[in-house]
Formats: C-alpha cells, structure tokens, sequence
C-alpha cells in the first residue's frame, strides 16, 4: 500500500488572467483527478454560459453564488495524488480581499507558486504575492513564467525575468525559488518536459512538486509541545494514570529527557510516551501523543513543555505583524482575545508602529487597521505567552485575534 | 496491518500521509474537547464516521470519551449499518444518543407527504431539536472537502447561528490550526476532523487500520431495479413498480445513506485492497454515483447546509 507518500499543501497565486485556472485543470486532468460527473456537471454550465471551451475553474467554485456570479469568493480546496505524493491546492480568489484569502491559504501551505505571464514579467501583483507569502513564512517558493508560448519559448526573456525577481525577492530575504518557465496551455513543463524548452535543464512543476524536500518545513530542532488536554481516566485500571495529551508543534523527545514546564518553569523527567498503538521511545513533530512524567505538577491546558537547551521567550509584551480581516477596523480602545497555541488570553494592542504598503512594501504612519491591512504593531497581553518568533517556528510564533462582542476571528498574528 | 504502522513510525520519522491527516484529526478533536463546554460526535455506522470513532480512541484513551456519539436515525437505513453502529458503541462502552425522525414526525416539527420518499432533507429538523435538547455547542462530523464542492468550502471549524444555518459567504477566517471554537449561548459549532482526508485516504486508514465496518460496503448480490441512470436496492421501502423488473447484480455501496436513495455501484471488489484498486481507476466521484439527492440542483447540498444540515 501507500506506505510512504507524503502530503504536500500549496497555494498558487496569480490571476484569471495568468493562466491559474489552467494549470490547475491541467495538474488535476493529468494526474486523472477530475471525474467524469464533475466534468459533465461543468461542461454543461460552460456551454449554458456560451463558453467555447470547458471553463475549469467552474471545478472550484463550489458556492452558488460564485457560480451565479462567476467569480471566486473564497479559498477552495482540492485534492490529487500521483504515486509519489497526495497533493491539497489551495485555490485562492485574484480579485477582491486578496490578501485576506491569500494569508489565510498561505498559512496552512508548504509551497506557493507564483504565476506571471511572460509577456507582462514581475508586476505589482507578483511582488504583493511574493511578500504576502514570505510574510506568511511559506517555506518554498515557484515562480512558473507561463505563456512562454507567446514569446516565442525565448531562453532570454525567461532569464530576463528570473534575474529581477531574484533581485527583487532577494530583498525580502528570499534565496530559495525554484523557476520554471512553461505554457499551461500547451502542456510544456507542467506534467512533462515538452519539446519546446529544451534548452530548460530544470524538472517539469509536477515533478519538483513531487520531490522537493519538506522534512524541514517544521522546526525539527527547538521541543515545543503545549499541553491540549489533561487526561484523567481514575478507572480502576488507570487509578493514577495523569497523561499530558497534546502535539509536538517542532522539535523531538525521547522517554528520560528532562523538561521544562512554562510559565511556571517547573522540571521534570519523560516517564512514557504513550500512543494508542503502545508506548514508543522517542516522537517527532507533528505527531499527537499523550506525554507522562515522572513527577506530579500542576500542569493545566495551555502550558508548554520545552527543553532547556532551547527556550522561548515568556512575555507579557510583545511585537508582532498583524493582517486584519474583518470589515469593522480595529479599535485601539477595545480589549481583544488571541489565540495562541492552546492558551486564549486578553489582549490590548498598545502602539500602532507602521502600516506596510503591500505593492510597494513601503511603509507608513498609522492610527487605524482595516481590512487586508498589514502593520507592525505592539500589545500586551493578560496573561503571560510563551513564544517564539514566527520566522523561527511557524507553530508558536502565529496567534488569532478574535472579537468577543461578535466572537469572529478578526486578525492573523505573527510574532515579529 | 498495524504492526508495520508502528515500525515505520519508529525506525525512521518519515511520516506518511495518513500519519500526517491522523494527527492532524487528533489534534482537532482535543481542541473540541478542550475549548466547547458541550461537544458531541456525530456517529452513523458508515465509514467516515467509523474512522472518526478510531480517531477519537487514538485521541482520548486510556480514558473515555469526553462527549457521548449522536446519530439521527432516518429510520430508512440499511439495517447492517445500523447493526453496526450499535456493536461498535457497545463494544467502546461509549454512550450512544439515537433521535429518529420518527419522533420529530410525532411531534408534528416534521410533516412528509409520502413516508417512503428519501429523508435527508429532514435530518436537519431532528439535529437541530437534538442539539437544543442537550444544549450540544459543537458537533463533530466526518464530512470531506472532496465529497462535494459546498463542503469543499466549508471551514473545519464550521459556526452556525442559532437557527443553525451555515452562511457560506461569511465564513470566519481559518488560519494555520489555529482554530477560534468560541459561540455565544445557543450558537453551535460544526466540526469536520477529516475535512482534508479523501475517499482513497479513509479506504487506505481502514485497510491499515484493520477496521471493521458493514459488510454491504464489500461487493455482494443484491436485488436491484434500474430506474433512468440509476440502480436502486429493492427494499421494504423500494419495490418495483409496473414495468419494472428485478435484477440480482454484484454490488457494493460506496456510501451508506438513505436506503431509498442510496444507489450501489456494480462491483466484484471482496476486500479493502480490491477496493482500493477500484476507486483508484473510477471515473466518476463517491456522491455522483451514490446520491440521488444531490443531483437534484447544483446546490442541493449549500441549500441543505444553510439550513442546518451537518
């Protein structure tokens, strides 16, 4: 059986326009992942639309209003699988509240690609994609030059291309992005190689989607494990049986090593690493485990377990990236909750620092935060956090701001 | 099956995909338990809910389930799966809620024209009065985001009002997993743990796994009759009408519903691994071939969510 598939989750952003809706159809057709009934259902409402061909991004507009409307509201996912991995795309919307759906895409995937047509080269969208993707930390980066059709299949324009992208990602600190040029339409470099880009060395997208290295999109060094449930049983059978069931979030632990409880900051040694399958000797991240110790703490949902050899920060101030998400700004009077890990606590955001300008990365003074807006900001919580810095660890460094007059989530959070 | 589970976990840490969608589904259940005062899980005795329920163990034990399994009987389902979800909630010791349409029919929330007419629109009515009778604020169910394109746009964390309506068009942001499961009093949550899981991912858990679920999933003869595109099961529900005829064909159930709109596909598949192979070379989707209810519209599923449907 499949015994060794691994899962990848990416994003691809671009535009109608770019050829998002083509490439998709195209890596779902060819990996045989769109079913008869879906492609009779769509073809039917191409052809009530007068459409000449089938319209493929009718597969992922689920809701009836986007159907009605033609547009894209909201993140669909779906699904293929070739027999080296599973795949999850998150198809985001090009238009309105781009950054918005792009955030929320973003923060759940190993990879982004980054479409532009070749004739048109890097513009303002491909940078806002490319920052909102390595502010939202996505750990690989495809930049697909697509339609190389219409230029000929010209080495140079493409190598044109990638040298200001690479100058312009550089900035942002990105070095690590795989480009590929291709032509969605015709096929070339999608699922195969083509006979149009010889002069191309590279894989073809399918193929590097299918071996690029995601062993290490975790952080695979720093033991962090917040503690979701206390389990208790107090049967007869488990009479004293006190197991810490939660996730490893980053990082490794082995029965013996010795812990570290925060906030409290109290010790104690790995008894058992309990599973329903039977007790192992040592768990990775992002295994679900139940974690026994060898002494009785008080330890309640909420605290985290950490390794003295590499500790986060537990503070009760701190500065973070902010996207907002809601309709309603934010309100510097107001007390908000976040989200972190398994810890809810109240929060004031206390500085507004600067407002970045997603096109042109500038940044700005600001007094207030609506939606699809990015700033810097700093606030101070209730109850102490322990922390990490997004950059370091996806995991522990994100949280959520929810509005507990309407309980909605109104904010992503990273800490900066 | 299991032992080769274990070993790969522990010799190397390369973790597969179905060891990735099981944490991740572990993950979410504890957060439920965790943070709503008043969870439930949905449980049916078909095959998504069977893997919920293995989840749920690998979740909680050694101790009990901190929430009881619901099922809302139609009273139109095949008695094997029926058979089943009782042995499998004896065979736990975990507490099992039955609420049937029937007593929403009594009580006058449910009127039906043609008893005999497919029930699922209905099933909202008796979830909804089930949920306010135990004061339920989240309800877990294994519904997937490949099953049907509503659903492939609905959160994993799923808030619903306090009419129990899914408004799609203003669904709360979900980031990382991160999950906000705040409601005010009356509002409920819907919970969908396997969301990111596919049909060939819970044929590949229940194969690895080793799960037992109803017989009628693997290909058996059945008296059917054909009506338009459709092979439907004869029951006491389903008799041929005039012009029709009897057919015993070699069949298995892809899903396990309504039984008078549940269709089998013709199939010799005996075992998981048969079944597997089969669902690997289909050409057409597990609702499509299976649910005559949702090819009524484009939207028959949005339409049921909005109105409370799971």
């Amino acid at each position: 059986m499949s015994n060794a598939i691994q899962l990848l989750r990416f994003i691809t952003a671009g535009s109608v326009d770019d050829g998002k809706s083509t490439l998709i159809g195209r890596l779902l057709h060819d990996s045989k992942s769109i079913f008869e009934d879906q492609l009779s259902a769509i073809s039917k409402t191409s052809e009530k639309r007068g459409m000449a061909a089938v319209d493929l991004s009718l597969l992922t507009d689920g809701l009836q209003a986007e159907r009605e409307q033609g547009i894209t509201i909201d993140v669909a996912y779906r699904y293929f699988a070739t027999p080296k991995r599973k795949f999850i795309i998150g198809d985001t919307p090009g238009h309105e509240q781009y950054t918005r759906n792009m955030v929320t895409a973003a923060s759940t995937a190993n990879l982004v690609v980054i479409l532009i047509d070749a004739r048109k080269g890097v513009l303002t969208q491909t940078r806002r994609h490319t920052f909102l993707a390595s502010l939202v930390g996505v750990p690989h980066i495809v930049l697909a030059v697509n339609k190389m059709d219409m230029v000929d299949y010209s080495e140079d324009t493409f190598n044109a291309i990638v040298a200001e992208y690479r100058a312009f990602a550089a900035q942002l600190g990105i070095h690590d992005v795989t480009c590929i040029p291709m032509s969605a339409l015709n096929g070339d470099m999608v699922v195969k190689h083509g006979d149009n880009l010889g002069w191309y060395k590279g894989a073809p997208l399918l193929e590097f989607l299918e071996n690029v290295v995601i062993d290490y999109d975790v952080n695979t060094t720093d033991f962090r494990y917040p503690v979701q449930w206390v389990c208790r049983p107090q049967t007869q059978e488990h009479h004293d049986f006190r197991g810490y069931m939660g996730r490893i979030e980053s990082g490794e632990i082995a029965v013996g090593d010795e812990i570290t409880v925060l906030p409290s900051g109290r010790t104690s040694k790995i008894k058992e690493i309990v599973t329903y399958d039977g007790n192992l000797q040592r768990a990775y991240a992002p295994q679900s485990i139940t974690l026994t110790l060898s002494d009785e703490i008080d330890i309640s949902r909420g605290d985290m377990f950490v390794k003295a050899s590499a500790m986060p920060q537990v503070a009760k101030e701190l500065e973070a990236t902010l996207c907002w998400l809601a309709e309603s700004p934010l309100d510097l009077n107001r007390k908000y909750i976040i989200k972190h890990t398994t810890r809810m606590v109240k929060c004031l955001f206390s500085r507004l620092e600067y407002r970045v300008d997603v096109n042109t990365l500038s940044h700005h003074g600001t007094d207030k935060l609506h939606m699809n807006d990015i700033a810097r900001v700093a606030m101070k919580v209730q109850q102490p956090l322990v922390l990490d810095h997004y950059s370091k660890n996806r995991s522990t460094g994100n949280f959520i701001v929810i509005d507990e007059a309407t309980n909605n989530t109104v904010a992503a959070g990273m800490i900066a | 099956m299991k032992l080769s589970e274990k070993e790969v976990t522990m010799s190397s840490h390369t973790f597969t995909h179905l060891d990735a969608l099981e944490s991740e589904s572990i993950h979410i259940m504890r957060e439920v338990a965790a943070e709503c005062k008043n969870p439930a899980l949905l449980f049916s005795g078909g095959k998504d809910s069977i893997v919920m329920l293995r989840l749920a163990e690998k979740a909680f034990r050694p101790a009990k389930f901190p929430f009881p399994l619901v099922h809302i009987d139609t009273e139109h389902n095949f008695p094997e799966v029926i058979a089943c979800r009782d042995k499998l909630a004896a065979d736990l010791g975990e507490r099992l809620i039955v609420r049937s349409l029937e007593d929403s029919i009594k009580r006058g929330t449910i009127v039906i024209k043609d008893l005999d007419k497919p029930r699922n629109p209905y099933q909202s009515v008796t979830l909804l009065e089930t949920i306010a009778e135990f004061g339920f604020d989240a309800c877990m169910g294994g519904a997937r985001r490949d099953e049907e394109k509503a659903r492939a746009k609905e959160r994993i964390f799923s808030f619903r009002d306090e009419f129990g309506q899914w408004d799609p068009k203003n669904q709360r942001p979900e980031l990382w997993d991160t999950y906000n499961t705040r409601v005010h009093n009356g509002e409920n949550i819907r919970v969908f743990p396997i969301s990111t899981w596919t049909e060939m991912d819970i044929w590949d858990y229940i194969g690895r796994a080793n799960l037992h679920i109803p017989e009628i999933y693997y290909a058996h003869e059945r008296e059917v009759i054909r009506r338009g595109n459709a092979v439907i099961p004869v029951s006491h529900l389903v008799q041929p009408k005039p012009g029709e005829k009897i057919e015993v064909l070699s069949v298995r159930f892809r899903t396990v519903g309504d039984m008078t709109c549940t269709a089998p596909v013709e199939s010799t598949a005996r075992n998981v691994q048969e079944i597997i192979e089969e669902t690997a070379t289909t050409r057409i989707t597990e609702r499509g071939a299976t649910r005559m209810d949702d090819q009524t519209s484009d939207a028959s599923m949005e339409l049921r969510k909005k109105e409370g449907y799971f």
